[in-house]
């Protein structure tokens, strides 16, 4: 109408604008200020803002650095392997197994280093192979089948359940796995992989810090380089996509073990922190995953979504999990909490971009 | 289309990188410390061979997989059916319903006897009755302490969850806590609320429950965390399993709290916290103990018709208690994954 792009201030924009500058006559007609809120990851990051709020006057104690930091650790554990989902997700493929993939991962470095009684670095090493061969194998079975991802993922997913398990039962004869923190290498790694540092007398853990480089990376891989247009091709449609010249098998398959990465990365975390890993843990983390990257924008179907969205997504995770903690309210409700929290910021997320979009 | 000779290359590459590591840190990379090669080669007790003819036994309960706890259950029976010359048949699912399923398995394979955990009794009613039917001996142990003798199971090994949880309230008391916190890693489980229940019935001071999420050990740490922050005045933290507590001495250390930290179970990670004193003391319901005298018990009853506890009382495994002052002798058997 006839109201002006610049009267609204350009500091509250997510970093990127969208994949096309195109004007098509219809859109330029309205305010800036719609046409954000039309993105799924600005109504994700109101979702997001709002949820904080509330819990800032809920629970007095978010309000101090400390429980920030801690909120923001839980996030960021989330947060990093939502990122890699919320990519595959797009590219219109799905990861049941990547919960149970990350204490694959951590399985594998631990038992390797210390049955073989090497430094833990070798065993850092092989579980990064081995964490990229399950992604690469997932990946494989989803191109030269052409079953649904789901089917694929699902038998992947109780596969390294099993493995998990009764590897480390055979191995360690426990089904736990050895303590590995006084073995050669683990204080190194253990400042790469799970350090924190303070800032203004608040302990930072490093994981924070991993988590949004990585989102910086993935946001610029995804608007900025061809690859990132393959992904939305891929996901969009993949047959034109192909036909255009997209690679589309390298895609999928590569964004599978993108999983297994983060998998990888988010295992070693666990390990150096907590020295030992359980086998049958990891289990329905996947959900969660999928809950952050669904709730950052990213639809199921693919082809839609962002590196952003999921950012806020994993946020809203971490800042509702705890801040039931912190408001201190009948731990019973937990999940029940959890679940309306979450529906409510989707809510909102969904009629921002509804209202934004209606014209 | 090159994608096939593409996808070929990458198919190889993943296994010739693994080979390429393998010859490389075997080379030159090994550990001066910790690892295999500094833990003691451990042999499981051993008290010779029963002469008695081969009998087989199902021991079947509602272990979820990779629990550290039942792993030692089952540790115990493997004893005493090495022992007794046994074949042990062991199975598990946490829904009652397929527990019940296993049961009826068993029946069928028809063998001379059977052990069984009671965390869901009354859907474990039907089945119970058509073993005695066949006249298969029934024995209990870990869960259903008051549920055993109603379903008509000659024998109960086993902890009273409340009785434990009482205990260890009382522990608390006498360690001078004011505001204890009881962490639940896995929400509707009752023997894990019947421990918290146990702690709050004695406990004089405060008691408030934590409901985690057991499968996720960053989330644990954080929820901890966020606890002992918003609740300052929390002098205790009480853990219901090894790896959880565990966890919580350091969330008691990221909060920047006082709070001393004490569990039920065991494990060999924590009788080394104990013995460093960054955990004060763990109820044991000696888990290997329900193992081994379920299938013994059975076996002795097949022998020479002895009932332990004389079929009126359960047998009790707990609570027993592992602080600094017992914690050395403990922990040369947990170090092989038996206590």
């Amino acid at each position: 109408m006839g109201m002006t792009q610049h009267a609204e201030p350009a500091v509250t924009t997510p970093p990127a604008p969208g994949p096309s500058k195109v004007k098509d006559g219809r859109t330029s007609e309205r305010p800036l200020a719609l046409r954000l809120l039309a993105r799924p990851d600005v109504g994700v990051f109101l979702g997001a803002v709002a949820v904080w709020v509330f819990f800032l006057i809920a629970a007095p104690p978010v309000r101090e650095g400390s429980a920030m930091a801690n909120i923001l650790y839980q996030s960021s554990t989330i947060g990093i392997m939502a990122l890699p989902v919320a990519l595959l997700m797009i590219g219109g493929e799905f990861d049941l197994s990547a919960g149970v993939a990350v204490i694959t991962s951590a399985l594998t470095a631990s038992m390797f280093a210390f049955q073989l009684t090497l430094n833990v670095w070798a065993g850092i090493f092989v579980a990064l192979l081995v964490s990229l061969a399950i992604g690469f194998l997932n990946g494989w079975l989803v191109v030269k089948t052409g079953l649904p991802s789901f089917l694929i993922t699902l038998g992947t997913f109780l596969i390294l359940q099993g493995v998990n398990l009764a590897v480390t039962k055979l191995v360690t004869g426990n089904v736990a796995t050895d303590d590995i923190s006084n073995m050669d290498g683990f204080d190194q790694a253990k400042k790469v992989f799970a350090n924190s540092f303070e800032v203004a007398g608040v302990q930072i853990k490093i994981t924070i810090v991993y988590w949004l480089v990585f989102a910086a990376l993935a946001t610029w891989v995804l608007l900025r380089t061809k690859y990132g247009n393959w992904i939305f091709a891929v996901g969009g449609n993949k047959d034109s996509a192909r036909a255009v010249g997209v690679p589309v098998n390298f895609t999928k398959i590569s964004l599978f073990m993108l999983v297994g990465f983060a998998a990888w990365f988010v295992g070693m975390h666990n390990l150096f922190s907590f020295n030992t890993v359980q086998s049958g843990e990891g289990v329905g983390q996947e959900l969660i995953y999928i809950s952050a990257a669904v709730i950052g924008g990213c639809l199921l179907t693919g082809g839609a979504g962002s590196a952003i969205g999921p950012v806020f997504g994993a946020f809203m995770f971490g800042m509702v999990q705890q801040g039931i903690v912190y408001a201190n309210w009948n731990p019973d409700w937990f999940k029940a909490f959890l679940g309306v929290m979450l529906l409510g910021a989707v809510m909102i997320n969904l009629w921002v971009s509804r209202t934004a979009t209606r014209r | 289309m090159d994608r096939s000779s593409l996808s070929r290359s990458r198919r190889f590459a993943p296994a010739v990188a693994l080979a390429a590591a393998a010859a490389l840190t075997l080379a030159g990379c090994s550990s001066s410390s910790g690892g295999k090669k500094s833990e003691e080669s451990a042999d499981g007790a051993s008290a010779g061979k029963a002469t008695t003819p081969r009998m087989t036994i199902a021991l079947v309960t509602h272990q979820s997989p990779g629990d550290t706890f039942w792993d030692i259950v089952r540790k115990g029976a493997q004893a005493a059916a090495a022992k007794d010359n046994v074949k042990l048949v062991y199975s598990a699912d946490p829904s009652a319903a397929n527990q019940a399923n296993l049961v009826q398995n068993a029946i069928d394979q028809k063998v001379d006897g059977i052990a069984i955990t009671l965390a869901k009794p009354d859907a474990l009613k039907d089945v119970v009755a058509k073993a005695k039917k066949a006249g298969i001996p029934v024995v209990g142990l870990n869960s259903g302490v008051s549920e055993w003798q109603k379903l008509g199971l000659m024998e109960f090994f086993g902890q009273d969850e409340t009785v434990a949880g009482e205990a260890l309230g009382k522990r608390l008391n006498e360690e001078g806590a004011k505001s204890a916190v009881c962490v639940i890693q896995e929400q509707g489980n009752i023997g894990l609320t019947q421990r918290c229940d146990g702690v709050k019935k004695t406990f004089t001071g405060k008691l408030q429950t934590l409901n985690v999420n057991g499968t996720d050990m960053p989330s644990v740490k954080s929820t901890i965390t966020a606890k002992l922050s918003q609740d300052k005045s929390i002098d205790y933290v009480v853990a219901l399993g090894a790896p959880f507590a565990l966890t919580a001495t350091q969330s008691v250390t990221d909060a920047g709290s006082k709070a001393k930290v004490a569990t039920f179970d065991l494990n060999k990670d924590l009788t080394g916290a104990i013995s460093k004193g960054t955990i004060q003391f763990a109820v044991d319901q000696q888990p290997y103990l329900q193992g081994y005298l379920a299938i013994d018990s059975l076996w002795l009853y097949k022998n020479n018709g002895n009932y332990m506890g004389g079929g009126e009382q359960p047998v009790l495994t707990g609570p027993a208690f592992v602080d600094k002052s017992n914690v050395e002798t403990v922990a040369q058997y947990a170090a092989k994954g038996t206590r």
